[in-house]
């Protein structure tokens, strides 16, 4: 009756995950009956949860990954403790089978359920404002992807106390991923959530492409779109070219899992190494889906708080095709040592290597935008400005991994780990932590205090290097990824300057949610009237802060690459245009509620309760079929009703 | 393809250009709604494309068991193969009916391509379950998972895409041919001409190199 699932499934015995269970169950209780409390539901489900609109779903998506971000974070001071004490005799605090869930719940809470969200999130509020547009292509398909993304956090984090994770690692290399060596659900918890998630990704990845190319203000041609448009095209290319490829691998463990297949068992005939390859072709482009829309924010930033167009424009965008294309051409560098012979190591530790031409031309680009610019360091631009440096120096040791002798040697060490969270954290965290501050006053009508917005920097940034600098050494002196316990007490001093480093990049975490906190307060004190606080360049600062649901009463007619710094420079806006009716999509619940099924039937297949995962799977499609029998998805607002929302939010353009 | 005339672009653009193309401002409805399934298309393709290159790695690896000139029936694929090419000529007199607002006729080359399709899904479930009783199934080598799955995904899709066929026409019954349903028929036989090419691929990869 109910598959796998028993009284065993929740840990008694181990009061740990019992515990930070225990509270995250507390904190989600007390905040759906303050909601109820307060009467808050009505709301909530017109405005936030049945909302197609862009900006809206841009804002959730962000939440989710911020409050991910301190589960994530939660996991890495944990591991950062465990090997900061677990030396010599001493065994520590998490024994090995949860030190080895935590790595793994990490790893993939931060890629899937932290940087994704964050960027998707930025994506969707500011690509359709920056093209001029009302919403993106398909608005109920948007809902859809936000809410199957939640599902799978959801799903993920349900594996705290009900079962467990796997233990695998966040790749779930086979053979330890197969029935025979994880025989428990914790892979299944793995595969369920990133194959659901994965296709909200997937669809927000179609969604994009469709909108970018097909839908952009009149006059608008392709070098005329802001560089962040540019990157998250790029981005979104990569999404529908890698992330299917990720279906597939993980369809066939599953497969191999469930119905005893052997595509990379041991035995009869399969073959690990495919998993590995097919992982990885997923893989690299996807970290490239994560860094190029921070590129593009860091972009927009630089320009804008430099008082200056971005140079180079062109070049801008030509680097980020060239990365887009060969960022399908390098995967095998994470596995350098599978055996594959020297001439298929050396093919692609030069592909790897030219990779960092291009996005050296984008550091010039940034820096020469800056140059005899006039630079206001506000919290955007020194996250900006502290990318630059840090980023430059992570590349660098990715140049040096991705020669394949040195590979070789370093391979599977803390040097890896300190590299890739050099780029990840000082790239791609840096770019969402400023294009947070940098588009909240569009999203919400007042600005971020700027001052507990730099001390978070401070933090993050000297957090980052205390955390990561001691693992690259450490990782030369020969230590391996994912010790829990470490042999060689000449390790620990170094170790314990990490842990320092992530103490203080929690305090940065604290510095953001009292920068939020403050900010709401005294948000009477610090409205933006104008929509334009930092004197921006493209068309998003043209609306009202916040925009209306419309976005803009009059499509914008481009002219100019930097289209709004054009029009406040020739000061071409007509005095009050005539409006006309506008057509904004209706809400939709098609997206939660499906999500909402999603869940069931994505829990049921985990603990092969197959009967609910079969009624989860129907009710879902049939929510699908019923949403897909509507004709009239637009509800209108009348010409009369616009010029009245219009007035009412006088959006002041400087003359 | 040539419906443009049904579905004009939205009032608020008044340039001719208004195709999404260069400066011409917003694509129409029917061009963002066909170009975005295109892209879902070729999602649907990559996907496709890992799991032949799965196949190609493990069709060797038939670990003693079965190999595929041992299973594999021609004259049976090859029935198979008529029935789903001729199903994607259907579908195309169907969505010219639909075109020229030809219900009758739309309903006859509907109810003929599904036919057809399920023709093709009952000839391939039949050979699977008589591969399994051979004792050439999934779990018996990676040669055989990997065939199960690459030829089992596609007669997933081919099932869906009966489904939705069922699913469409019966929107067309309650709505009739309006710019909305041909939107989404649109969609379905661009679909379903993907499937052929993806077919092309199986018979040729599968079939045809493993006989």
């Amino acid at each position: 009756m109910l598959g796998r699932l028993s009284w065993a499934a929740i840990p008694f015995n181990e009061p740990l995950p019992l515990l930070s269970g225990a509270v995250v169950g507390i904190v989600i209780l007390a905040v759906l009956v303050a909601v109820t409390a307060k009467g808050w539901w009505p709301y909530l489900w017109r405005e936030w949860l049945t909302s197609v609109d862009h900006k809206r779903i841009g804002v959730m998506y962000v939440t989710l990954g911020l409050v991910m971000l301190l589960r994530g974070f939660s996991d890495a001071i944990m591991m950062r403790t465990q090997q900061a004490i677990a030396v010599g005799s001493a065994q520590g605090y998490l024994p090995p089978p949860h030190y080895d869930q935590v790595f793994s719940a990490h790893g993939t809470i931060m890629i899937f359920f932290v940087a994704m969200p964050l960027v998707i999130g930025l994506m969707n509020f500011a690509v359709p404002l920056q093209l001029g547009v009302r919403d993106v292509a398909f608005p109920v398909l948007n809902s859809v992807s936000l809410w199957l993304t939640a599902t799978g956090a959801l799903l993920i984090n349900l594996s705290l106390v009900i079962g467990n994770f796997a233990r695998t690692g966040w790749m779930g290399y086979p053979p330890l991923s197969e029935l025979a060596f994880s025989p428990d659900v914790g892979v299944d918890y793995y595969l369920w959530s990133l194959q659901i998630s994965g296709i909200g990704t997937l669809l927000t990845g179609i969604n994009f492409v469709a909108t970018i190319l097909k839908l952009r203000a009149p006059g608008m041609t392709y070098f005329r779109m802001p560089v962040f448009c540019w990157t998250a095209l790029a981005a979104n290319l990569l999404i529908v070219a890698a992330f299917p490829i990720l279906t597939a691998t993980f369809l066939m463990l599953l497969l191999d899992r469930h119905l005893g297949m052997h595509f990379f068992t041991n035995d009869a005939g399969g073959n690990q190494m495919m998993y590995v390859n097919l992982f990885w072709a997923w893989g690299h482009p996807e970290v490239y889906i994560l860094i190029l829309p921070a590129f593009g924010i860091f972009s927009e930033v630089v320009a804008t708080f430099s008082g200056k167009g971005l140079f180079s424009y062109r070049s801008m965008v030509w680097a980020t095709l060239g990365i887009c294309v060969l960022s399908f051409m390098v995967w095998l560098h994470h596995f350098f040592t599978m055996g594959a012979g020297a001439d298929v190591n050396a093919f692609f530790g030069i592909m790897s290597s030219i990779i960092a031409v291009p996005t050296g031309v984008k550091v010039f680009n940034w820096l020469f935008t800056m140059f005899r610019g006039r630079i206001v360091f506000r919290t955007p631009m020194l996250f900006a400005v502290g990318f630059i440096v840090t980023f430059v120096i992570g590349g660098l040791t990715g140049v040096l991994l991705a020669v394949p002798p040195v590979d070789f040697v370093v391979h599977n060490s803390a040097f890896l780990v300190a590299h890739f969270h050099n780029v990840i954290i000082g790239g791609v965290v840096f770019g969402a932590l400023a294009g947070i501050n940098y588009w909240f006053p569009k999203a919400f009508g007042f600005t971020l205090d700027d001052r507990l917005g730099k001390a978070s920097f401070w933090c993050w940034l000297i957090g980052f290097y205390l955390a990561f600098m001691p693992l690259y050494q450490l990782g030369l002196m020969g230590m391996t990824r994912r010790l829990q316990h470490i042999p060689d007490p000449s390790w620990r001093p170094l170790l314990l300057v990490a842990e320092a480093g992530a103490i203080v990049i929690f305090c940065g975490i604290l510095c953001q949610l009292a920068q939020l906190y403050v900010s709401i307060r005294t948000r009477e004190r610090r409205l933006d009237l104008s929509g334009d606080p930092w004197n921006g360049r493209t068309l998003e600062w043209s609306t009202s802060s916040p925009p209306p649901a419309y976005n803009f009463a009059v499509l914008p007619r481009v002219e100019t690459i930097d289209a709004f710094w054009y029009m406040k420079r020739t000061g071409r806006h007509p005095a009050e245009p005539a409006y006309e009716a506008i057509e904004v999509p209706r809400n939709s619940a098609a997206g939660f509620i499906t999500a909402f099924f999603a869940v069931v039937m994505g829990f049921s297949l985990i603990w092969q309760i197959w009967w609910l995962a079969v009624l989860g799977f129907l009710a879902a499609a049939t929510v699908v079929l019923i949403a897909g029998w509507r004709i009239e998805r637009e509800h209108e607002i009348s010409a009369a009703e616009v010029a009245q929302m219009e007035r009412a939010s006088e959006v002041r353009h400087p003359a | 393809m040539t419906i443009a005339a049904i579905d004009r672009a939205p009032t608020e653009v008044p340039t001719e250009l208004a195709r999404g193309r260069g400066g011409g401002g917003p694509a129409s409805k029917r061009v963002v709604v066909a170009y975005g399934f295109w892209i879902f298309i070729l999602s649907d393709m990559v996907m496709f494309s890992a799991l032949f290159a799965a196949y190609a790695v493990l069709r060797g690896n038939t670990a003693g068991g079965p190999t595929g000139a041992e299973l594999f029936d021609l004259h049976r694929v090859f029935i198979e193969t008529i029935c789903l090419l001729l199903s994607s000529y259907t579908c195309g007199l169907g969505a010219l009916s639909a075109e020229r607002r030809q219900p009758a006729r739309f309903f006859t080359f509907a109810v003929l391509t599904f036919v057809l399709g399920a023709a093709f899904l009952f000839i391939e479930v039949s050979e699977f379950a008589h591969m399994v009783e051979k004792g050439a199934g999934p779990s018996r080598s990676g040669f055989l998972s990997a065939f199960f799955t690459l030829v089992g995904t596609h007669g997933i899709h081919v099932a869906s895409g009966l489904i939705a066929l069922i699913y469409l026409m019966a929107q067309v019954i309650a709505k009739g041919l309006q710019a909305a349903t041909l939107r989404r028929l649109l969609c379905w036989s661009l679909f379903w001409h993907a499937l052929d090419i993806v077919w092309v691929g199986v018979f040729t990869l599968v079939y045809l190199m493993g006989d």
